[in-house]
């Protein structure tokens, strides 16, 4: 008896691997959270576009901050703007669902359809966030405590969740998620990826290009390394100003893209003068 | 479930990968939906993705499983077939259940489940020599550990619950406290109980009901009123034992200092360093380079800071007791250590001291003079939490907002 579901398979511009498919389809089956965690620049918040665009659902993007709240997710009651009605007579005052407000998370849940719920980055809020949303996020469902309204989600949202490992997250939310850790690409993946976003780049550039990438990426002394999306803008630049020559020395053209601090780019022209030793 | 998957999962804990009931539910689930596609490499992935939850345990899993399907020439359908048997009696009944029940279904199963693997691994046994080997090498299989599986993967789980399910597992949990460090996150949780909120500074949150209140009082012409927002007030000296027979403990030290840099809540924060016991000075570097006279640190903070003390209290008597003591021989100040220790506890109306040596020997050295000025408590996340409560209490509690 094999339930069927709609398998994600990856999109046309965004290449993926077993791993990452066979997370994505637990999740899917289990209709549990996806955790992604990663790099950088690895493509996190992306598969999230991915999964919505292959699955054709909508996404539904919820970027947390510092001062991010549980309760922000699911609705904000809009109070000050009742009273204004009140004081200026605008609309009926007394039906308060006209001020309540739902977040993303409520959104995704009253949704006809369902929907990806993209909660990104959430390692930057407090410590506790994870958990004031263990019983949403595992029951599907809350309570508008203003109007007595339940909101529940008919189909359960796919859920994916990012974290850039900032701070760790509780035991119990962990739990209920399915994990997913995005390794940074090997060269030939790296190659299928850029062919996806520049087709029309002559193929030894890419090639030199990568050369290049990895052997900067490989210098240990950088403090913040070069990821694919830097990759990425930098062959983007390389192609519209018509470089068709690359060599790694100290004639870099537009290193700015791929190194974004000051000191790794004296590093690495220390680096260059010191010489080849350092890539044996 | 039998066969291959439960020692599986028996190998990653111990392993020390916390994996329990929840997730072997979970994988079979999603075996049957055919995730897997029904081979050995998609059984990788599937189980990694469902099993794992930090990168921290992902070269766990990988060991586990070398070590454990290395050699194995199962077809992964049977795997699933397996799998789905024996947790199909269990499943029917989880939905059920209240979550105590299931926690209470999670013990018992487990168990069982381990007494069917057993049985099958003695079958297999007397059934075949060579060949198809079910389980990695035999009697030192991982999974040879026929006790009781490592303790400690509830952790942070579900807690504050006093059902019968949960005082079975209390001892569990007790065994966990004493041989398991805090890591950060422990203590940023217990250190989180320090706070204390008053309204101070700009206004600018609006107040609803005093708006609504004056809004009436106004004849319904609006009237906002907005207040200040909630800011914490708690200030905290973290004054820390380093070096010598403190080195032991670094590590520990660390996460302290980290888990209360990183607390948000607290206005402010003094981490200071002594070494040994406190004479005159205390010093703002573990380099111990800039010194700050105590007499002044009184001066500079009010009695309302909480000083928490952090140190093994251990040291040769006369270190502690005889004025000039000091093994530090530029000290000028007369004055014996634990006058000094004296007069910190004396100023302020709150203070502990974190042990972070076993309370086991707390007896017959300076831990016990010490033990009569301030409250002691072990650096554990038993201790650390009761040591907060203590911070919190009594004087301290007309200040909070």
């Amino acid at each position: 008896m094999i339930e069927s579901f709609k398998r994600f398979r990856g999109t046309e511009t965004y290449l993926t691997n077993d791993a990452l498919e066979a997370a994505v389809n637990c999740a899917l089956v289990l209709e549990r959270p996806l955790l992604v965690k990663g790099e950088p620049g690895t493509g996190k918040t992306l598969l999230a576009e991915a999964i919505a665009e292959g699955l054709e659902m909508p996404l539904i993007r919820w970027h947390v901050k510092s001062t991010t709240r549980a309760q922000d997710g699911l609705y904000v009651y809009d109070t000050v703007q009742r009273l204004y009605d009140s004081r200026f007579g605008d609309g009926d005052v007394d039906d308060i669902s006209r001020y309540i407000k739902k977040g993303p998370l409520g959104q995704s849940f009253a949704a006809e359809k369902r929907s990806v719920l993209l909660i990104d980055e959430i390692d930057k809020a407090d410590l506790e966030f994870p958990n004031d949303l263990l019983h949403e996020l595992d029951r599907m469902r809350f309570r508008i405590d203003e109007t007595g309204e339940e909101v529940v989600a008919k189909d359960r949202p796919v859920v994916i969740i990012t974290s850039n490992n900032e701070k760790e997250l509780p035991d119990a939310f962990l739990r209920r998620c399915v994990f997913h850790f995005i390794d940074f690409p090997e060269p030939a993946l790296m190659k299928r990826i850029v062919d996806v976003h520049h087709p029309e780049v002559d193929a030894a550039l890419v090639e030199q290009a990568l050369g290049v990438f990895y052997e900067i990426r490989g210098m240990r002394r950088l403090r913040k390394r070069p990821s694919t999306s830097e990759l990425i803008d930098w062959i983007a630049v390389l192609r519209r100003s018509g470089v068709e020559d690359l060599k790694l020395d100290s004639q870099l053209p537009f290193l700015g893209a791929l190194l974004k601090k000051e000191q790794d780019m004296v590093a690495l022209a220390d680096q260059l003068a010191g010489g080849s030793r350092w890539r044996s | 479930m039998s066969g291959v998957i439960v020692p599986f999962v028996y190998a990653l804990r111990d392993r020390g990968v916390p994996v329990g009931m929840q997730e072997a539910i979970n994988l079979a689930e999603v075996l049957r939906a055919g995730v897997h596609d029904s081979s050995l490499e998609g059984f990788y992935d599937v189980a990694k993705a469902v099993l794992i939850h930090s990168e921290t345990h992902l070269d766990d899993f990988d060991q586990a499983f070398l070590e454990h399907f290395k050699g194995i020439e199962v077809e992964a359908k049977k795997l699933k077939s397996e799998l789905l048997d024996w947790l199909a009696d269990a499943k029917e009944r989880i939905r059920e259940l209240t979550p105590e029940e299931q926690a209470l279904l999670e013990q018992y199963d487990l168990d069982e489940l381990k007494k069917l693997f057993e049985e099958r691994m003695n079958e297999q046994d007397e059934r075949h020599d060579g060949g198809n080997r079910w389980i990695g090498t035999g009697g030192a299989s991982p999974f040879g550990h026929s006790g009781a599986a490592r303790p400690g993967v509830r952790v942070g789980g579900a807690g504050g619950n006093r059902s019968a399910v949960q005082v079975a597992t209390e001892r569990r949990y007790r065994s966990y406290r004493d041989d398991m460090t805090l890591d950060v996150r422990q203590m940023a949780v217990a250190l989180r109980k320090l706070r204390a909120l008053t309204r101070e500074g700009a206004p600018d949150e609006l107040d609803l009901e005093a708006t609504i209140d004056e809004t009436a009082k106004n004849a319904g012409e609006l009237e906002i009123v907005i207040r200040p927002p909630r800011r914490p007030n708690t200030r905290v000296i973290l004054l820390m034992d380093v070096g010598g027979s403190m080195d032991p403990y670094a590590h520990l030290m660390s996460r302290l200092f980290t888990a209360a840099s990183k607390a948000t809540h607290f206005k402010e924060l003094r981490c200071l360093y002594f070494h040994n016991c406190v004479y005159g000075k205390v010093y703002e570097d573990a380099r111990f380079s800039q010194p700050i006279r105590v007499r002044d640190l009184l001066a500079d903070c009010g009695p309302h800071y909480k000083l928490i003390m952090v140190g093994d209290a251990l040291m040769a008597p006369y270190e502690l007791l005889q004025a000039g003591g000091s093994i530090d021989m530029s000290e000028e100040d007369r004055v014996e250590g634990i006058v000094w220790l004296m007069q910190l506890e004396d100023h302020f109306e709150r203070t502990v001291w974190l042990n972070p040596e076993p309370q086991k020997y707390w007896h017959g050295n300076t831990i016990e003079y010490i033990r009569q000025v301030f409250e002691m408590y072990p650096l554990t996340v038993e201790g650390l939490g009761e040591a907060v409560k203590h911070l919190t209490k009594g004087k301290t509690a007309r200040r909070a907002g």
